[in-house]
């Protein structure tokens, strides 16, 4: 780990020789730099390059979903399935189980001497549950994932950011990149003729 | 028959540059797009029809307020219900909200895998349709227990006496089928309006509608890999709730055709139940979508094109729905059941014959005569009386299945006439003022329609999605 405070490295500067990494609340973090575009093609383009030039720690903000701009960011596939598939098998398996329980060893009901564990009549049942668990976990999963619901986030410090979801494409380098460095970082930006380029504070 | 010329193909549907896509009218761009139905919430400048429908749903849900505590001061039997017909009015309603619930998830997930774009401008307005309709089915079965205090002895839970539903049961199955429906179409609804409470937050002026949805929005920023994972939810959501759907008016329909009472044993109920269900909702949705349209100037996004294909639409089911009535009486006379046969014949021409003859018209005769024409497809006049006249056809359906076979007397000592009171009639136009109430409240505070979906749908040169739909970059 580089623990060097230079200026201009994004890294939080205010940490001692003594093995204390406590940054100084007063002095402001840079989060990142934030380029705005017009265009959801300039954006995903310009993610592609800030890719190819080796930056792995980025991100593009939309008014609606851009796929190339997630190609781009080589986040091609989503962990969303298998979380919900897992969720709705869980969510069958119990609601089988639980129709199980009841019905054959928890209040088991003689009717017409039919068997107290008949599973055909428990399908209904074992596939609402399973869909119910599924679009639940995807709710909670998404959100977990994503790290929602957070109140804040230091892009919404840029007055720019407001257009993001609105009609304005952005992209965002951050400072916890090992390739950052302000100055650098500034000017590999500037050289893709973003709209406007912002140095964003945590 | 072969010698007939195919016409020319027409290219006036659904063309394939998005530049020339005629769902959204005039050159709107990802501004005016958020403006035209952001500001509608955000400026709260309300037209005379919306103080007018709001006011109206309130009046109406006041008289449910009443029928309500009447009921519970007395008990079920301020209803007009006996013996025989021990559902009444209850099950007639609750059928008869559940299916109009249905168009909402058909437009929000079967019309989404289909690549439906039409429906784009139609969705979020029909699930908040679906979760207010289902509010309104799921309030006649809670009313309807004697002891409502008591409604959570419908779900299994560890309890001292160790009783537990019997799971066999197509009653047992409605629980579920319902509590998962309802809750399934509030976060597919709520999943869709993320962004777009997003969207409001950053475009809002006043304080509160910034903190109100800012905390809604759940720090929503549109991040490219949010998107991807947002995509994938929504993709599966719409899979999952087709076969949901249509599994919650198969599951209804299994309350009648699991029974042994004579033309309700039939195993065309579900797919009938469905097809019906389908049409009462589109009527329903078009049927408010036109004044609201009208009200709000909303004709750029939900565009005469638009009701031409949920007329078309409404033509198919009902042709379905028709096909259904004509099965039912075939099957009972081709199956030579004594009992079928005279309930048919007691149906169509006994002491209720009138509301079979009124669901023939209303659902059947007027509307299917007239939507064939594109221009009374595309009339606002036309399209409002026909989903009218299609809202109460399907009133009358679920009557003539409920009433007229559930009164047939097969035993002496249940011979009765069924005739609501006051009270049900109270209770049915009250959940009509909740429905109407509910709506109104959405329309001034949510976006009706979804703002994301529509500046998908602009066209590339406009900046939009080149006519993307959400999903389709979902891998």
């Amino acid at each position: 780990m580089s623990t060097t405070a230079e200026p201009g490295t994004g890294h939080a500067p205010g940490h001692t020789d003594h093995g204390l990494n406590v940054p100084d609340p007063t002095i402001p973090v840079t989060f990142g730099v934030l380029a705005e575009f017009a265009t959801a093609d300039e954006m995903s383009h310009a993610i592609e390059k800030a890719v190819a030039a080796g930056y792995t720690h980025l991100d593009g903000y939309s008014p609606y979903p851009v796929g190339e701009a997630a190609d781009a960011l080589k986040f091609d596939k989503s962990e969303m399935g298998p979380v919900m598939f897992i969720g709705g098998l869980t969510g069958a398996c119990a609601g089988f189980a639980m129709q199980y329980w009841a019905n054959t060893f928890g209040y088991s009901l003689n009717i017409g001497g039919r068997p107290y564990f008949s599973w055909p009549m428990f399908v209904p049942v074992t596939f609402e549950m399973m869909v119910l668990t599924t679009a639940l976990t995807g709710l909670f999963g998404l959100l977990a994932i994503c790290g929602l619901p957070r109140y804040n986030h230091p892009l919404f410090n840029s007055k720019a950011f407001e257009r993001a979801s609105r009609d304005r494409f952005f992209m965002c380098i951050e400072a916890s990149d090992p390739k950052f460095n302000l100055a650098e970082t500034r000017a590999f930006i500037n050289g893709l003729h973003p709209l406007s380029v912002e140095e964003v504070m945590e | 028959m072969a010698t007939a010329e195919l016409p020319p193909a027409r290219n006036t549907e659904l063309p394939l540059e998005p530049e020339m896509h005629p769902l959204v009218q005039n050159k709107h761009d990802l501004v005016s797009v958020g403006d035209a139905i952001g500001n509608v919430v955000l400026k709260g400048e309300h037209p005379r029809g919306w103080w007018f429908g709001f006011l109206a749903g309130f009046a109406l849900l006041q008289i449910l307020a009443v029928s309500v505590c009447w009921l519970f001061y007395w008990g079920v039997g301020v209803w007009g219900l006996n013996v025989p017909v021990a559902w009444g009015f209850a099950i007639v309603n609750f059928v008869w909200w559940i299916g109009i619930g249905h168009a909402g998830t058909l437009i929000s997930a079967i019309l989404l895998l289909l690549h439906q774009k039409w429906r784009t401008s139609i969705n979020r307005f029909s699930e908040a349709m679906t979760i207010f309709a289902v509010m309104c089915a799921g309030l006649f079965p809670l009313i309807h227990m004697g002891r409502p205090w008591f409604f959570y002895w419908l779900y299994p839970f560890p309890n001292v006496a160790g009783v537990y539903p019997q799971f066999r049961s197509p009653l047992t199955w409605d629980v579920f089928a319902v509590t998962t429906y309802f809750t399934v179409s509030l976060v597919f609804w709520y999943l869709g309006l993320v962004p777009d409470l997003a969207a409001l937050r950053d475009q809002a002026k006043k304080r509160w509608q910034q903190v109100a949805y800012g905390l809604l929005a759940l720090g929503w920023r549109g991040s490219a890999i949010h998107w991807r994972r947002y995509e994938k939810v929504y993709l599966i959501l719409g899979g999952i709730s087709t076969p949901l759907v249509l599994s919650v008016h198969t599951v209804v329909s299994f309350d009648f055709a699991v029974s042994i009472v004579p033309l309700w044993h039939a195993t065309i109920f579900p797919p009938f139940f469905v097809a019906g269900a389908i049409y009462s909702g589109f009527a329903m949705v078009v049927a408010i979508a036109i004044p609201v349209r009208h009200w709000y100037k909303l004709e750029d996004f939900f565009t005469d094109h638009h009701l031409n294909i949920m007329g078309k639409v409404m033509l198919a089911t009902g042709f379905l729905v028709t096909y259904g009535y004509f099965s039912e009486i075939w099957m009972a006379w081709y199956g030579h059941s004594l009992y079928e046969w005279s309930a048919t014949l007691n149906r169509v021409f006994g002491k209720y014959g009138w509301s079979y003859w009124a669901l023939i018209f209303f659902n059947c005769v007027f509307p299917l005569t007239f939507l064939w024409s594109k221009r009374i497809r595309q009339s606002e006049f036309w399209m409002e009386l026909i989903c009218i006249s299609v809202l109460i056809g399907m009133w009358f359906e679920r009557y003539v299945i409920v009433i007229t076979l559930a009164r047939e007397p097969y035993v002496l000592a249940a011979n009765g006439n069924y005739a609501p009171t006051i009270w049900d009639y109270g209770t049915m136009i009250g959940s009509m003022g909740l429905f109407l109430f509910m709506f109104f409240l959405f329309l001034r505070y949510l976006p009706m329609i979804s703002i994301t979906e529509m500046r998908e749908l602009l066209p590339k040169k406009q900046g939009g999605g080149g006519g993307h739909s959400i999903m389709e970059n979902a891998p």
